[in-house]
């Protein structure tokens, strides 16, 4: 049976730049305050990834001077991941999973060409393939071996973390970075906002550095997915989901994808309901930043078994509209 | 679980396609396109979906849906919802699910590649948004209908598939990537059978895009002509029925070729430019070469990625010469976007369908519109019909952003 660690973890959020701003967010326990982002005559409270000063390291690279937000966050929280665990002779391969990807130039680009295609900006359009973040990526770390994207719901990041393993598993790869990255958008806001008034956008990026040397933390099981349908509602696929880790242990940690609003958190409250563990929630704190928040929920858990403050933790991703999934990490005494 | 994943089999199981569908402008299904491919036919006319009437090109392989189209255990909901991409994507897959004569799709797990996704919708959700702030009707249908997932969805329910989805977007490689990702899939004992392809429909945005970028030709493209001007895109959708060997001969399936090799890599010279000397385009041709465990000289043939632009075709070229060497002479090589235009996310997928055609009909496409070839073309580029025994075939997808992919198809065993 193939094992997969994680090795590092990076995160660019609305708490700041690094895993350390994070978990200090998710430690003190408050929500984040929120900004006003207003397009096509309507306002939405976001939380927005602060403006880091000095300008990361990381981000000197040439291709990373006009990129959309969504690549630099990408990379950050990537290169924090990575560290100095990589080696020359290291095969690293690359996965970002998205959702609505690089929708502020693609927002900006579809509206020029509305206005007079004759004249739309070709600078901006390379930055609305979806690939770009993990193009950026890849350069600036000069990896030249396998690099996907990968689209779907809030889980899009379980999925790219799948293919990792899947990688490491069939000896492709001696590396894997996993990211979720997302950049907030009127357009965002506006789709969510139809499905519930008072979710809160978020924006910024989580990564996983994966491998197969042994380290403290596993990832021990991803559950089968329990997709929407005509046919299964969101609620029993979350259920179906939650079914295969209830009750959990006391000790045990559920880290889930609760953003505090209740239409939009119906599903998964109803689902985890029976949890006899302890909980830990990044949305209500962050915000919904979609794949990425996936990612910080991957992130924080992977923080907390790293502090020794659980044994285990569970990741619940019931997305909004795609399916359901779940993993689990535990800490691996033995390292 | 998906993972742990189960113990991988000692040695890697073989991969087989039992079923194919494809929708081009050529046609819709296999018998259509086998004969427009063979026959080097072009599909391309005035743009009609959208305004082109702004822009320095006005044309594109567009496809001309019927009314009615196959939807499997869809919802009348459901299909009432459907973008274009859904129903391309719908009509190939039915295809090659039908023609593998699977009977469950149980657990069956899907993996697409696109770039677009369901773009109509997303651009006239955003159309209502700006002309109307207070547009709410349909606004929400359009907000989901647009996003990747939801067309693998509809797939999902119209096979009655509750088996994991996958969708790679790696630009005008996706097609490739997705078949390759579930290659490896069946490959490694993870899945018995999974259903893969790619499809994207044409959508302003990204017309506008390459548009703007002068990327596209005002004329028919001319792939690895020496006064080729640009591509010229196209919209369709290819799926692969993928299982191993030993399934589809337990089940007398009809084998229509084997998936000998898949190669991935990345190039980081720039967002849209190829590597001038095609250093990613030949490792993933090396990459591919070395897990089929062939010698480059045993390819007969390659659908080139041969996109009609002046970089892109010059840099394949190259590589496909760092690749062979003096044999390169030897090596038969076309574009058959030169028949159906550049289809983004499906194009890999398109690619693979017409090596499959090939290896089973022993016939190449080929490029009728070129005039004279490239000088870097040192391979023979086939520009007149051609029947010639084929054993194995190469497929390049390269995209925006360094994707880039190859695949290698051998007759059926």
């Amino acid at each position: 049976m193939s094992r997969v660690f994680v090795h590092g973890s990076g995160a660019v959020s609305p708490a700041g730049w690094g895993t350390s701003a994070l978990m200090k967010a998710l430690d003190e326990s408050a929500a984040l305050p929120t900004q006003e982002l207003s397009g096509a005559g309507k306002t939405f409270r976001v939380r927005n990834a602060p403006t880091p000063s000095p300008r990361p390291a990381c981000l000197a690279h040439p291709r990373l001077r006009r990129v959309s937000a969504i690549s630099q966050y990408a990379t950050a929280a990537a290169f924090e991941a990575l560290g100095d665990l990589r080696k020359p002779e290291h095969r690293l391969g690359i996965v970002v999973g998205v959702h609505a990807a690089s929708i502020r130039y693609s927002e900006r680009f579809y509206g020029d060409v509305l206005r007079d295609p004759a004249t739309a900006p070709p600078v901006l359009f390379p930055e609305t393939v979806i690939n770009a973040p993990a193009s950026h990526l890849a350069a600036s770390l000069g990896s030249t071996h396998i690099t996907y994207s990968v689209l779907g719901d809030q889980t899009a990041f379980v999925q790219a973390l799948l293919i990792g393993a899947g990688w490491l598993a069939d000896d492709r790869a001696d590396i894997v970075l996993v990211i979720g990255a997302e950049e907030t958008d009127w357009t965002v806001s506006a789709s969510a906002n139809l499905f519930s008034r008072d979710v809160i956008c978020a924006e910024g990026a989580g990564a996983l550095c994966l491998m197969r040397e042994p380290s403290s933390i596993e990832l021990e099981s991803i559950s089968d997915p329990a997709l929407f349908s005509g046919r299964q509602k969101r609620e029993p696929a979350a259920k179906q989901i939650a079914s295969e880790f209830l009750p959990g242990v006391t000790n045990d940690l559920l880290c889930d994808g609760i953003t505090g609003s209740h239409r939009w958190d119906a599903a998964e409250s109803t689902a985890w309901r029976e949890w006899a563990g302890a909980r830990l929630s990044p949305k209500r704190i962050l915000g919904e930043g979609l794949s990425a928040a996936t990612a910080w929920q991957f992130v924080a858990a992977a923080e907390r078994l790293r502090a020794q403050k659980h044994p285990a933790a569970v990741i619940s991703a019931i997305g909004s509209n795609q399916q359901a999934i779940a993993g689990r990490l535990r800490f691996n005494e033995q390292n | 679980m998906l993972f742990p994943f189960p113990k991988r089999p000692a040695e890697p199981k073989r991969v087989v396609v039992t079923g194919a569908g494809i929708v081009t402008a050529l046609g819709l299904g296999w018998k259509a396109n086998a004969e427009g491919f063979r026959a080097g036919k072009t599909a391309f006319r005035p743009v009609t979906l959208f305004d082109v009437s702004r822009q320095r090109c006005r044309i594109a392989a567009e496809i001309d849906l019927p009314a009615e189209f196959p939807k499997g255990r869809l919802s009348e909901r459901t299909q009432r919802r459907l973008t274009r991409a859904s129903r391309m994507l719908l009509q190939a897959a039915l295809e090659a699910w039908n023609r593998a004569g699977w009977e469950s799709a149980d657990r069956l797990p899907i993996v697409l590649g696109t770039t677009g996704c369901g773009a109509e919708a997303g651009e006239s959700f955003f159309r209502n948004a700006v002309e109307n702030s207070n547009a709410r009707r349909g606004q929400a249908t359009k907000s989901v209908i647009y996003q990747g997932q939801r067309q693998a969805q509809d797939l999902a329910e119209a096979l009655g598939s509750n088996g994991p989805i996958t969708i790679i977007s790696n630009a005008c490689a996706s097609g490739s990537n997705a078949i390759g990702h579930a290659w490896e899939l069946v490959r490694s004992g993870q899945s018995e059978r999974v259903i893969a392809g790619g499809y994207d429909a044409l959508g302003q945005l990204v017309y506008a895009g390459f548009d703007s970028l002068q990327a596209l030709s005002p004329a028919p493209c001319r792939p690895f002509d020496a006064a080729r001007s640009g591509l010229t895109l196209g919209e369709g959708a290819a799926i692969l029925t993928l299982e191993s060997l030993e399934h589809a001969r337990a089940r007398n399936a009809e084998i229509l070729g084997e998936i000998i090799g898949y190669g991935a890599c990345t190039d980081v010279h720039h967002l849209t430019q190829p590597h001038p000397q095609g250093d990613a385009a030949l490792n993933a041709m090396i990459d591919a070469c070395a897990r089929a465990k062939i010698n480059a000289n045993e390819i007969n043939y390659v659908n080139a990625h041969g996109t009609g632009t002046v970089l892109n075709d010059s840099s394949e070229a190259i590589a496909m010469q760092r690749w062979r060497g003096e044999s390169v002479k030897s090596l038969r090589v076309s574009s058959t976007k030169a028949s159906v235009g550049h289809l983004l996310g499906a194009a890999g997928a398109v690619e693979a369908v017409v090596c499959l055609m090939a290896l089973r009909g022993q016939w190449l496409p080929p490029e009728l519109c070129v005039e004279n070839p490239d000088p870097a073309c040192a391979f023979e580029l086939v520009r007149a019909p051609m029947d010639e025994p084929v054993e194995i075939a190469l497929s390049n997808s390269f995209g925006f952003g360094g994707a880039n992919a190859s695949l290698i198809f051998r007759r059926a065993p």
